[in-house]
């Protein structure tokens, strides 16, 4: 998936959230948390300035909460205090790319015990 | 999927899985985008009004799955986005859920869409779906004053469904 697709897939999630909250039973509906597919799972962090992550895994994964917590801590301490860093262009940040993977790693092993 | 089954309802009736209230509210379309049954019995928030509602769903719903067959990582050769998908081409989501509410959804191979909107706590309600689509195949499908692609008017299916969905939650 290029970037432009990535583009148009963000503006079509956005879309699909404020429809979903429009949609909703009850008062109170903050965001599509779990989407679950045939062939994957997507999970869905918010965190209260509105950056939304999302994390695309096996279906049935479990834990994946507590991972997206771990990266949005991730990008807060490596992303947003980096000074070269702007807003709102594709985040290249070495130390972030490393310490992802890393967290990646220890949550597979910690998972599947591979 | 097995949709081809015996003369009898089948498959039975699966072990509840859901806790706490009841469902919320219920839709099935056809494939032309038709509101062919709307069934409410929990819902204290209307923010629409029910044609506008039916349409937000529906397009929510094709966005979802043309989202999703986007987003596939198991399959290499993707169209574009907006591409109508065929009923059982590409990956299908089946359920979503946010804080409030969890929608689960069926489409069957005739591209009769099955939603079924219940309390977030609720497990994998796909088995759910595929009986309440035989009832629909007994008691609507099979109803010889039935005309496919108008709104459900059989007395019966109501209440089998209402039964059916009180049994589980």
């Amino acid at each position: 998936m290029d970037t432009n697709d990535s583009l148009r897939v963000a503006s079509l999630w956005h879309l699909m959230h404020a429809i979903s909250q429009q949609l909703s039973p009850t008062t109170g509906c903050s965001e599509i948390e779990l989407l679950e597919a045939d062939t994957f799972d997507l999970h869905i962090f918010q965190s209260l300035t509105g950056t939304k992550l999302f994390v695309v895994c096996e279906p049935g994964t479990q834990h994946m909460e507590a991972l997206l917590k771990v990266i949005y801590e991730l990008y807060t301490d490596y992303v947003l205090n980096n000074p070269f860093y702007e807003t709102k262009i594709p985040i290249r940040c070495e130390l972030f790319d490393i310490n992802l993977t890393q967290a990646i790693q220890k949550d597979r092993v910690a998972l599947l015990g591979r | 999927m097995q949709f081809f089954g015996g003369s009898e309802i089948s498959p039975s009736p699966p072990v509840p899985t859901a806790t706490g209230n009841n469902a919320h509210m219920m839709y099935v379309f056809n494939r032309n985008g038709v509101c062919l049954l709307y069934r409410e019995w929990n819902r204290p928030l209307h923010t629409l009004n029910p044609q506008q509602d039916h349409k937000l769903m529906f397009g929510l719903l094709f966005s979802l799955k043309s989202l999703t067959a986007k987003m596939d990582p198991t399959n290499a050769e993707k169209g574009n986005l907006g591409i109508p998908q065929l009923p059982g081409l590409g990956c299908s989501f089946h359920s979503f859920r946010t804080n409030t509410y969890k929608l689960s959804f069926m489409e069957t191979p005739s591209g009769i869409k099955f939603i079924l909107v219940t309390n977030p706590r609720t497990g994998d309600l796909r088995e759910t779906l595929k009986y309440i689509y035989n009832l629909y195949v007994e008691y609507v499908a099979k109803n010889p004053l039935y005309t496919p692609g108008t709104l459900i008017r059989c007395e019966l299916f109501n209440t089998a469904l209402d039964q059916y969905v009180r049994s589980i939650a």
